[in-house]
């Protein structure tokens, strides 16, 4: 196997995209985790980790990020039917109602993170 | 509209040549035919040494797998007009395999494969058979239908990286097929073929690249099956670590 392999196909294309895509994944966790740490040290220090967020350089690589993390947790949502089958009185739930139900919990998830570190 | 239609088919020869090379062949374009049926032109008309596979020209025998124009394909399935805006079509063996000569691989890894997983049905202890039957109930069949479809066609294998990568790894229609004993409410070999499966070169090899799924001719899905066998590994092991008395066997 040549190592450009990936690039062959499309479809080896997108699946080390969305491999290679979840190390943002763990960047946003760790960002968010030192986010709740200055949330605990008080408004000041809340305040002061908020403005350094505010810097381009931090807003430019959160953007790409938050690009990259999308595109993850849309694949890997895409991808989700396939590992869950879920049966319901003798029949097999539809793809899409798992699916759609990974992203009702995304969504609930996000607002109550949203809701303790919003700035104010 | 064409009349004829360029097909460039891979040649191997181990007797005269030790690398396979291309030679090109012009067959009337029919909106009849199939892959195979062209091929079948240039044995019967053109070219009597052009080896290949084939036996039932209906989609069930898994014999006439090669790559099309760098895909996996099941050559009696797919008609020659899906390909007359890609001229030359372009025929090769299905890759990741060992070729024998011009389009025919040699499958005996596969058949290792297929058999490591021990795809029968296992009990713990046999009736005899005057007792009757195992039976079955449609609801039961249903849950593992699918994947009792596999013809072992071996395109999956050839879509798969993985196979690619790692020549060890058992591949998708074995783990496939695996899976549906597993999920047969007849049989009771889960825990022996998951000693088998859950190796590196087993289930854990796969890394849900999902080509094998979308080459597949028959819907088998052998990417979800395998998923599947990994949420059954790791929910066993959660069992195992988390209650005494959890783990299976
Ligand atoms: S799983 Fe599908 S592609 Fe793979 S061998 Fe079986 S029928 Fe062919
Ligand atoms: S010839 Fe049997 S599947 Fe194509």
């Amino acid at each position: 196997m040549p190592f450009w392999w990936w690039l062959q196909k499309r479809v080896y294309f997108n699946f080390i995209l969305r491999e290679l895509t979840c190390v943002f994944v763990g960047v946003f966790a760790v960002l968010t985790l030192l986010q709740i740490q200055a949330l605990a040290n008080g408004p000041d220090a809340y305040a002061e980790f908020i403005n350094r967020l505010r810097t381009p350089g931090l807003i430019l690589f959160n953007s790409v990020g938050l690009a990259a993390l999308l595109l993850h947790a849309v694949t890997w949502f895409k991808a989700v039917p396939t590992t869950i089958t879920v049966r319901f009185r003798e029949t097999r739930v539809p793809d899409h109602v798992i699916a759609g139900l990974h992203y009702v919990g995304w969504m609930v998830v996000s607002a109550v993170v949203a809701w303790f570190l919003w700035p104010s | 509209m064409a009349e004829t239609i360029k097909l460039t088919v891979s040649r191997y020869r181990p007797e005269e040549e030790s690398e396979p090379t291309f030679q090109t062949y012009d067959v009337p374009y029919n909106k009849e035919w199939v892959i195979l049926d062209a091929l079948n032109y240039v044995k019967d008309q053109l070219d009597g040494t052009l080896t290949f596979r084939w036996s039932c020209r209906m989609g069930v025998c898994g014999s006439c797998g090669m790559m099309v124009n760098g895909t996996p394909t099941l050559t009696c399935a797919v008609p020659l007009s899906d390909y007359v805006s890609s001229e030359p079509i372009r025929i090769e063996p299905l890759q990741f395999f060992p070729i024998i000569r011009d389009l025919v691989v040699d499958m005996n890894s596969f058949l290792g494969k297929l058999s490591s997983v021990k795809p029968w049905i296992i009990r713990d202890d046999e009736k005899p058979p005057v007792e009757g039957e195992y039976r079955q109930t449609p609801a039961e069949l249903d849950v593992y239908k699918q994947f009792s479809m596999c013809i072992n066609c071996m395109l999956c294998y050839s879509a798969c990286p993985v196979v690619g990568l790692e020549p060890e790894f058992t591949g998708p229609a074995a783990i496939a097929l695996a899976q549906r004993y597993n999920l047969d409410s007849r049989d009771q070999g889960a825990a022996e073929r998951m000693a088998v499966l859950n190796e590196h070169e087993g289930m854990w090899g796969c890394t849900f690249v999902g080509e094998c799924t979308n080459v597949c001719p028959k819907n088998v899905d052998p990417a979800g099956a395998i998923q599947l066998y990994k949420m059954a590994s790791a929910t066993d092991w959660f069992k195992s670590v988390l209650l005494p008395w959890g783990s299976k066997k």
